[in-house]
């Protein structure tokens, strides 16, 4: 589903990605992991394309197509979800208004038949029930005076409306209790299926207790210095990050 | 090099104009004339403001008016179509309506009440039938000493509106001003003049409407006085519809008097020059006001909003909201004057000015100035200009939103917040309609 291989990437002159290489197939949940500073958020932002960013070198195909030349929206239209990290305050935009313009430009981009008032409302609602969000919180403008829970819950709530082949969740545990982590996870869970793949970018193993990872990848520097199962981010949890930056520095020198 | 064509500058040109608006008052000047001959004599000396006037610094009327207008000719004063007798007609507003093409008041497409408890004439029936009125109220408030442009008016007076809401009176419908420019043929001149009396304890919405039907240059001057008596509402829109190549000033003259509450909405889509200035005078305990503006602005258009409240007595409030969309050289001017004056002790008073620039070439000046003597207050103001947001923009497109969706989604949101104060259904859908029609 996505390859991406030798991935650089700078901002403002700063190389932040040396040349990043990982597969991830339909079905598959990655984590990646890492030290504060080590690429993860510009990954996921890399991959949703944002502008800032300046990709100097590799590849990144998705489903048969060279991501990087598409446009934000043609990535969210073909199937790439970013839930964000901050998710934006958007003063004045309802949720419900804001998805239903979002799905139908999605949904004609897919070849499906937009969805008149009537059927969106329904097939909202399903989705609501899916990741126990209330209705009064949609209606409201976009993430405006939200919690930081309530945040994370509309991002999986927008997850599940538009249906993503590959989701990536950007620090989705940060600033959560464990009360709104679970009910985060479990809302991904729900949504997991065999066509569709997540790649949960995080620095805390915590989160992975409640979305299990079929591989889980260690960033440093920019580059993918470890690879393995979820049994390296219970070690990561247990020994810190400080061996593993050893490990790669020397290898490095 | 002498421009041979054009022998009169502004100021001779509206010299002869005045003499001739004499001839043709003959015998009907009405109470009034020594008014307008002192307002005349009062702006032919002074003329037209220039930017070293500081209150108008970033808008020189005099050079903008003295390229365009040529006050010597006669406006077309027959012969409307549709497009002019419909232009700017609310659909579905159910409103008692005054309509006006080239200052001509249009008897046939006007509908006036027949209600005791309000009274609302052509300005031109009104002093031939020597209403109260304005025998009490005209030229009271509007100084045309203070300012050249309510001079120029008040010197031209004689199309336009008187209202008189009655004592204990609640108007079941809006009233619309409709005032159109037909500049099909040739450049139009009008000066309206409105007169709204809110007797104690009455309720009403007035709704003046402004645009241009053709490809010629308008030049409109308007004064609007307003007398909110105890204990009374009013609500007063103005709507400019005008073209881009309409020249538009105008004053709205506010006295408030205690428990009383006024609220103004001003909406702007276009115009070459538009210069609105609003004066509120909070002359009584417990007023209530409320300022609300938009301004979508598009070309070279150049609008400047001036206002000005005064808090002369305790306990009152006022709270004012501006906001600006921006786009190619197109240039805004917000100066937002609050006065707290020593008795007004407990007044509380906030000011808002938000605006967006869609190019690196549009402009806004933005100056808020509060002037405060009494010790016991709550105000606060505040202003801010900058771009989209690129961030709010990346997070819609992360949805799958193209950007130009994003980008008036965004921009409907901004304006949104101004909108959704009008309480009037069909005057809000209008504007929503023109509004997002604009920003798509």
């Amino acid at each position: 589903m996505l390859k991406i291989n030798n991935l650089h990437a700078s901002i403002e002159d700063k190389q932040i990605l040396n040349g990043i290489n990982l597969k991830v197939k339909p079905g598959e949940v990655h984590a990646i992991m890492g030290p504060n500073g080590s690429g993860k958020s510009t990954l996921a932002s890399v991959l949703a394309g944002r502008e800032d960013y300046e990709v100097t070198e590799g590849q990144a195909d998705f489903q048969g197509e060279d991501l990087l030349e598409m446009s934000p929206e043609d990535r969210a239209r073909a199937g790439v979800f970013l839930a964000f990290q901050y998710p934006v305050e958007i003063p004045g935009v309802s949720t419900i208004n804001f998805m239903k313009t979002a799905l139908n430009q999605v949904r004609e981009f897919r070849g499906q038949e937009t969805l008149d008032a009537v059927s969106f409302l329904t097939f909202m609602k399903e989705k609501m029930k899916l990741v126990e969000i209330d209705q009064s919180l949609l209606s409201r403008s976009l993430n405006e005076g939200f919690s930081g829970g309530e945040k994370k819950r509309n991002e999986i709530f927008q997850m599940a409306m538009l249906e993503p082949k590959l989701s990536i969740l950007d620090e989705t545990d940060s600033g959560l209790d464990i009360d709104a982590l679970k009910i985060v996870a479990n809302g991904v869970n729900k949504l997991k299926k065999k066509d569709n793949a997540t790649i949960v970018v995080t620095h805390y193993q915590r989160l992975l207790d409640y979305i299990v990872p079929d591989y889980v990848h260690v960033l440093y520097n920019g580059r993918i210095v470890k690879s393995g199962t979820k049994e390296l981010a219970q070690e990561l949890e247990a020994k810190g990050y400080d061996w593993i930056k050893e490990e790669a520095d020397a290898t490095t020198a | 090099m002498s421009n041979a064509s054009k022998p009169d500058n502004q100021i001779d040109q509206l010299s002869k104009k005045f003499d001739q608006f004499e001839t043709m008052l003959n015998g009907s000047k009405g109470s009034i004339h020594e008014t307008r001959k002192a307002a005349i004599a009062h702006f032919l000396k002074n003329g037209f403001p220039t930017s070293k006037n500081e209150e108008y610094k970033y808008t020189d009327l005099d050079k903008a008016v003295s390229k365009t207008i040529d006050f010597s000719l006669e406006p077309n004063a027959s012969e409307f179509g549709a497009s002019e007798l419909e232009f700017g007609k609310i659909k579905d507003l159910d409103a008692y309506e005054l309509v006006f093409v080239n200052g001509q008041y249009q008897t046939e497409q006007s509908s006036v009440p027949n209600l005791d408890g309000v009274i609302i004439t052509d300005f031109k029936e009104a002093l031939s039938s020597d209403s109260d009125v304005i025998k009490n109220h005209y030229s009271k408030y509007a100084s045309f000493e203070k300012d050249e442009l309510v001079a120029l008016n008040t010197g031209f007076s004689i199309n336009g509106s008187v209202i008189r809401i009655k004592k204990n009176q609640t108007i079941d419908k809006p009233i619309v001003l409709r005032y159109i420019n037909s500049v099909v043929n040739d450049q139009t001149q009008n000066h309206p003049r409105n007169l709204i009396v809110a007797e104690e304890s009455s309720s009403a919405s007035v709704i003046e409407i402004y645009g241009d039907v053709g490809d010629h240059v308008s030049f409109t001057n308007e004064v609007t006085e307003i007398v909110i008596a105890e204990n009374s509402q009013l609500d007063h829109y103005k709507l400019q519809l005008n073209s881009n190549k309409a020249f538009y000033t105008g004053t709205t003259q506010v006295m408030q008097a205690s428990s009383s509450r006024f609220r103004s909405y001003t909406f702007t889509v276009a115009g070459s020059i538009i210069r609105n200035n609003l004066n509120v005078d909070q002359d009584g305990e417990g007023c209530e006001t409320h300022m609300y503006g938009l301004y979508l602005l598009n070309g070279n258009s150049h609008v400047d909003n001036h206002t000005t409240v005064d808090h002369k007595k305790p306990n009152s409030y006022s709270n004012e909201l501006y906001k600006g969309i921006l786009d190619d050289k197109s240039k805004g001017v917000f100066n937002g004057k609050i006065y707290v004056r020593p008795e007004a002790q407990k007044t509380n008073a906030f000011q808002s000015n938000k605006n967006i620039l869609l190019t690196v070439n549009a402009i806004v000046n933005s100056k808020p100035l509060l002037e405060i003597w009494a010790d016991d207050v709550k105000c606060s103001h505040g202003c801010t200009t900058g771009q989209l947001d690129e961030e709010a923009l990346f997070y819609m497109q992360a949805r799958g939103l193209s950007k130009d969706s994003a980008r008036s989604l965004l921009l409907y949101a901004f304006a949104t917040e101004v909108l959704e104060t009008v309480e009037i259904e069909p005057v809000k859908a209008y504007l929503e309609k023109i509004i997002s029609d604009r920003l798509h």
